[in-house]
């Protein structure tokens, strides 16, 4: 016992902040798109290989075994995917040449009819060209690698919770139909099964409805139970909105979106004034809280164990914004730095600031709280035998 | 609490009504059975007390239905939530989240109850069904029993003064279905709730009830005590045919009560039946039809059938029991040949065919299967249709002098299930029809040995005794029939051999009576009654009485 009676508590909360437990997914999200703002700002490879570096040790710092977080390798290929046509495109349609350029190779030219004149094809192929292609194919394979390990991280219908009230409908409606997809594959399965002792040898359209027929049946008939189910625990009881006010809510989430749409053209591409960019992101964040506050009214419907969000949420959704603000900050006075140029053709070097800047991210594998799921297992498991201990003791 | 006043309901285009005039009403507190036939409405009631009928279904509702003092034409199901919570026959329909907690949570999140008060109802809701140690637990992985019992629990958390439970233990084994029932009783004795529960097997609950409502199927209700009830329903579990045979008065209706008051009975039967559990066979029970040794059957590290041997005999109609995932359907499977086998033989009739060596549409001459959901074999629009289409099935690919020992799908479906009419689309067919329909199409292909997965699930007394006519006439055809069931009841009412596999493993194999009489949990109620007399069946007990009035 204290003397003021704050002391412990408050010492509770940091150390409670820590407890193994799932970081609130809104935290990863911000983590994830920072780094993601940060990547869209530089072709340096330094820096990208650096923040594909960061991701890298903080998913595999949660190797989670829940289904979302098996995804990650599908990120990876699609990135690799992604790098590989940027090159090949590049490869296949010529785009220019200049005299400084290093030609690896030249592809057989196929001739193209005078009005189709703005795309060649073949061609030689300069290493410059191979090089920026690759390099900007880094750059979106890093921004798909941020969402997928926004995506590993955060478990997406945990993330759907955070949702205002007024978007409640809409994230039932993901939940629902991110657990329908897995039933179909399985219902899929289970009739083929069964078609085949029938004996039926059904090819092409007919092999199809002779599957899609009771799958369908099946897919519908659950989804009226479902319905009824949800209907009868209830789901949608009525809030206290009006007619004028729903539309009111409607209108400032149109131009809410709108206005976020491009705020967030603007952040992600340089080109744009940053006026307007910011501009837009305020005004669009304002009239969306607006109208998810008022939407918001008309539900009424409370939370179990909502996630809390104590300094390990802040710490990691800081360290995300300050890379993305390290590399958006340097742009300006160290362009050359992030975009290095490709003439003359020279090895790149690592800028100070943007790569301190993205290190500070990897912080974020640090001040997060360890993963739950191990912790409860381990507890789960010796307490059975305890209790028939009990039970044999008390017979004896 | 529930109460219905004149109530009639009639579904939107259908022919007659549902329910005619229905006045009944059920005290707070009570457990309520509720029976009837298939297709006697007893969901339709169920669902008219939250409301869902017709607020969900559509169709006229005439009449008054209050629950928990709140009239359903006023209030939709949703509003009712905190009054009447809803459980279904099939929990996983009705699961919203994917982690056991987030479900019990999401009514209450639905009704806006406070965190903390959230929380504790949960703790306490987790306790009452025994539930706490899954509660991390993904609904997925869960075994049926408790998938159920977490769909109570989901209910209960909204603390209903009312709960309506529609055939919770349907798809369930029979230690599952025990836990279910044990937490519903529970339910009733400590916390006083309401219970409304539409059941199959009355042979478990009917001992719990206060009160039944039987659905004649008419549209009309008889209610009242069970005993008053049962003696005049057409529906009755074996304890309840065997009081009335024996006259005994209050009529029993738990195994406990009628051992009570049955050594007077066994003192008048004779020592051993006059009459076999089941009509004696043709010597045909020794040719074997299929003989598998040493199947092997895994899925990754998990190992389904481990090395099981055993030989069917034309005529011969074997129960296959064991609790669920002890590997019945995945032996079945691996028997039809279309399931996976790891090792193994199987040779199957005369030439010692293997099925899974063939092609689907000759491995089914040999040995055709009835899986565990039937209407999966069905994609066509009329009854009519799949039956031209099984008929072509077997006429396209057989070989020439195949086909004349075939019959026609149609014959056979009005023999096993005559009235079916051949405009119905398949899946406005009851369980017991659709079950009639896909039998005849597998039979079309006149396999030599007919496998049927879980038959019995979700039908009632009517359709498993005519159930019961159709394997007796496939047996004796010489057909070998393998029944996988829960239901002892019906296997000893069916077969005359009965094979038990628990973790991959036969465990016990051998005659019907021996087996379902040598463990008391596993025998039939009769048997349960009158041991040690050597009785299964009421019809042996019948014929003992008669034997003794007549000598």
């Amino acid at each position: 016992m204290t003397t003021h009676g704050y002391g412990p508590r408050r010492a509770l909360v940091v150390g409670a902040g820590r407890l193994p437990r799932a970081l609130h997914p809104v935290a990863w999200w911000i983590w994830a798109l920072a780094l993601a703002v940060a990547a869209s700002r530089t072709t340096n490879p330094l820096l990208l290989l650096l923040i594909f570096a960061v991701l890298g040790l903080v998913v595999a710092g949660r190797p989670g075994d829940a289904p979302w977080a098996r995804g990650y390798r599908f990120y990876l290929l699609m990135a690799l995917t992604v790098i590989v046509v940027r090159i090949v495109f590049r490869v296949v349609f010529e785009s220019g040449v200049t005299p400084y350029d290093h030609i690896l190779f030249r592809l057989p030219r196929i001739p193209m009819p005078d009005w189709y004149a703005g795309i060649q094809i073949g061609g030689p192929v300069s290493l410059e060209a191979v090089l920026s292609a690759a390099l900007d194919g880094a750059r979106l394979a890093c921004l798909l690698c941020c969402i997928g390990a926004a995506n590993m991280l955060a478990n997406p219908k945990r993330a759907l919770r955070v949702l205002p009230g007024a978007l409640y409908e809409l994230g039932v409606a993901v939940t629902v139909a991110l657990s329908v997809a897995p039933q179909l594959v399985e219902s899929a399965q289970r009739v083929r099964r069964a078609q085949r002792l029938r004996g039926t040898g059904h090819r092409g359209l007919r092999a199809l409805r002779v599957v899609a027929i009771p799958v369908l049946h099946d897919a519908l008939e659950r989804s009226l139970l479902l319905a009824a189910a949800m209907d009868s625990r209830g789901y949608g009881r009525t809030g206290t909105a009006t007619r004028g006010s729903r539309r009111l809510t409607a209108a400032l989430l149109l131009a809410g979106m709108a206005g976020l749409c491009l705020g967030a053209y603007g952040l992600l591409d340089a080109a744009m004034p940053a006026a307007l960019a910011l501009g837009g992101f305020g005004t669009g964040t304002a009239a969306c809280v607006a109208g998810l506050f008022l939407g918001g009214r008309r539900v009424s419907r409370s939370h179990y164990r909502p996630d809390p969000w104590r300094w390990p949420e802040w710490a990691v959704s800081l360290v995300g914004l300050v890379s993305a603000a390290g590399l958006c900050v340097s742009a300006g006075y160290n362009p050359s730095g992030l975009n290095p140029s490709l003439y003359p053709l020279q090895w790149p070097s690592l800028p100070l600031v943007p790569a301190l800047a993205i290190l500070a991210s990897a912080l974020a594998a640090l001040v997060a709280p360890p993963p739950p799921a191990a912790a409860r297992q381990a507890i789960a498991v010796p307490e059975e035998p305890a209790a028939s201990r009990v039970l044999t003791g008390a017979r004896q | 609490m529930i109460h219905f006043d004149q109530v009639g309901f009639s579904y939107d285009g259908s022919t007659g009504p549902v329910l005619r005039a229905v006045s009944l009403r059920i005290e707070e507190g009570e457990l309520c059975l509720v029976i009837g036939e298939t297709g006697s409405g007893k969901s339709t009631l169920l669902g008219a007390i939250n409301g869902l009928v017709p607020h969900f279904t559509g169709g006229t509702l005439t009449g008054r239905v209050v629950a928990g003092g709140r009239d359903t034409a006023a209030y939709k199901p949703r509003e009712l939530a905190d009054v009447v919570g809803v459980v279904g026959q099939d929990p996983v329909a009705g699961f919203v989240t994917d982690t056991v907690e987030e479900e019990l949570a999401y009514t209450m999140e639905q009704l806006a109850i406070a965190p903390a008060a959230m929380r504790a109802r949960l703790e306490e809701t987790l306790d009452l069904l025994g539930i706490a140690d899954l509660r991390h637990r993904a609904l997925s992985t869960l075994s049926g029993g408790q998938q159920q019992r977490v769909a109570i629990g989901s209910a209960l958390t909204a603390h209903p003064r009312i709960l309506v439970l529609d055939e919770p233990t349907s798809a369930l084994d029979p230690t599952s279905a025990e836990d279910v029932l044990a937490a519903i009783t529970r339910l009733v004795h400590d916390l006083g709730v309401t219970v409304v529960l539409a059941e199959h097997r009355l042979e478990r609950v009917l001992p719990y009830a206060d009160r039944v409502i039987y659905l004649t199927g008419d549209g009309l209700v008889a209610h009242g005590s069970p005993g008053d009830v049962l003696r005049r329903a057409e529906i009755r579990p074996p304890v309840v045919e065997l009081g009335r045979l024996a006259g005994w008065e209050p009529l029993p209706l738990s195994v406990r009560n009628a051992r009570r008051v049955a050594p007077r009975l066994r003192e008048r039967l004779p020592d051993t039946p006059p009459l076999p559990t089941r009509a004696a066979r043709t010597d045909q029970a020794t040719t074997p039809s299929l003989t598998a040794t040493g199947i092997v059957v895994r899925y990754g590290p998990v190992i389904a059938v481990r090395a099981a041997s055993l030989t069917l005999h034309a005529g011969e109609c074997t129960a296959l029991m064991g609790r669920n995932g002890s590997g019945k359907s995945s032996l079945l499977w691996a028997l039809q040949g279309t399931g996976s086998r790891a090792s193994g033989t199987l040779s199957v009739g005369a030439a010692a065919a293997d099925p899974a060596r063939l092609p689907p549409a000759q491995a089914r001459r040999l040995v055709g299967l009835v899986p565990q959901t039937p209407a999966d074999l069905l994609y066509l629009d009329t009854v009519a249709a799949e039956l031209a289409q099984a008929d072509r099935d077997v006429s396209d690919r057989s070989s020439a002098g195949a086909a004349c020992s075939a019959q026609s799908a149609g014959r056979i479906l009005d023999e096993i299930a005559p009235g079916i009419s051949a405009g119905t689309h398949p899946r406005d067919l009851s369980a017991g029809q659709q079950l009639a329909l896909v039998l005849a199409i597998q039979l079309a292909a006149a396999p030599e040995v007919i496998l049927l997965d879980e038959p019995t699930r979700g039908l009632d007394y009517r359709a498993k005794a005519s159930l019961i006519g159709v394997l007796d006439q496939l047996a004796a055809r010489g057909h070998a029939v393998v029944v996988a069931t829960h239901d002892v009841e019906f296997a000893t009412r069916a077969c005359d051999r009965v094979v038990v596999m628990a973790e991959g493993e036969i465990v016990t194999d051998g005659p019907a009576p021996a087996v379902l009489t040598a463990s008391p949990t596993f025998a039939p109620q009769i048997a349960k009654i009158l041991a040690p007399l050597p009785y299964l069946t009421e019809a042996q007990v019948a014929a003992g009485l008669d034997w003794v009035t007549g000598s």
